[in-house]
């Protein structure tokens, strides 16, 4: 096996480890829990009174634009991970167009400020 | 068979199985969350091959990211779990049509498909070797100077992207009133304020 390989294979006991964890918790409580459902205890409960109607309810859709937003500035750190790694030895080309690519989203930054689109009202 | 071999397979199994869950499962948002299962055993794989950036991008950017996104877009819609179920059968004769359809494409996609003269050649040489430098570095030394040309296109498509979602969604309620911190900072005591003299028993 490869050096890679034997380097992560902490984090393959930690995750056979925390599934395990997991699915014994699991049927702990399957086994060892009394059950004793009646419809009362498996219906929401709202605090004295019926349900007014189901708590699935729309979110609004700012929740989506400030998630969408991140997912534009993580990539733009991913793409910031192998230069930055890589940067001893790059070229001036692969300098240059990274700087060319933050000078685009800083653009984009500028628009998104201006706009408002970083507030919540 | 080897401690890698069985995680291969380990991991093999659990992506097929989650994905097919994620097609099959009944509620949207167990579908994402088998989705998220399917991207995280996606990310032991590409470890496996010694794809390590790869992997800890599918889970910074995928799980991190784009399933919260398929989350909040689960939740925007109204979805009333009954009345899809009723409606299932009757738009499956169009799935299954678009679904035959897709089969062929797939089929003639992959039926004439050869590889082009010399293609060893063009392979094996892209990045140095896993013991030479690790992959992320292997990366970036040719990421951004021999595919300038798509790393920029990316920094545009984001953009567009950014832009895109700013113009679809962002809506600026009037009634509402905003905190104005530079006319905060500019507010001047004198001219808000004024001292007033008042001599005993005559008022203003």
């Amino acid at each position: 096996m490869s050096d890679l390989l034997t380097s992560y294979a902490p984090i393959l006991i930690f995750l056979a480890i925390a599934i395990g964890l997991g699915i014994v918790l699991i049927l702990a409580a399957v086994v060892l829990a009394v059950q004793n459902p009646d419809p009362e205890k498996l219906s929401a409960y709202e605090c004295g009174f019926n349900a007014f109607d189901d708590a699935r309810m729309k979110f609004d859709v700012r929740f989506y634009l400030v998630s969408i937003l991140f997912i534009i500035f993580d990539l733009e750190i991913a793409f910031l991970f192998p230069w930055a790694v890589a940067f001893p030895t790059l070229s001036d080309v692969a300098f240059w167009s990274m700087m060319v690519f933050l000078g685009v989203l800083t653009v984009g930054f500028a628009y998104e400020w201006k706009k408002g689109a970083l507030e919540w009202e | 068979m080897t401690i890698a071999d069985f995680t291969f397979y380990l991991f093999a199994a659990v992506m097929v199985i989650a994905g097919l869950l994620t097609v099959t499962a009944r509620n949207p948002v167990h579908s994402v969350l088998w989705l998220i299962l399917a991207f995280l055993s996606g990310a032991g794989l590409f470890v496996l091959v010694g794809a390590e950036f790869v992997a800890m991008l599918l889970i910074i950017v995928y799980v991190g990211a784009v399933a919260v996104l398929f989350l909040f877009v689960v939740m925007m819609l109204d979805i009333d779990f009954a009345e899809l179920k009723a409606e299932m059968a009757k738009y499956m004769p169009l799935a299954g049509l678009i679904g035959v359809v897709l089969l062929m494409q797939l089929a003639l996609a992959f039926g004439p498909w050869t590889f082009a003269d010399g293609i060893e050649g063009r392979l094996a040489n892209p990045t140095p070797a896993l013991d030479q430098a690790h992959n992320t570095q292997a990366l970036g030394l040719i990421l951004y100077d021999r595919y300038f040309l798509a790393f920029q296109v990316s920094g545009l498509i984001l953009l567009v992207a950014m832009i895109g979602a700013i113009v679809l969604t962002l809506r600026h309620r009037a009634d509402v009133k905003r905190q104005d911190i530079v006319a905060q900072m500019m507010r001047d005591p004198k001219k808000a304020l004024e001292l007033k003299d008042v001599k005993p028993g005559q008022g203003l």
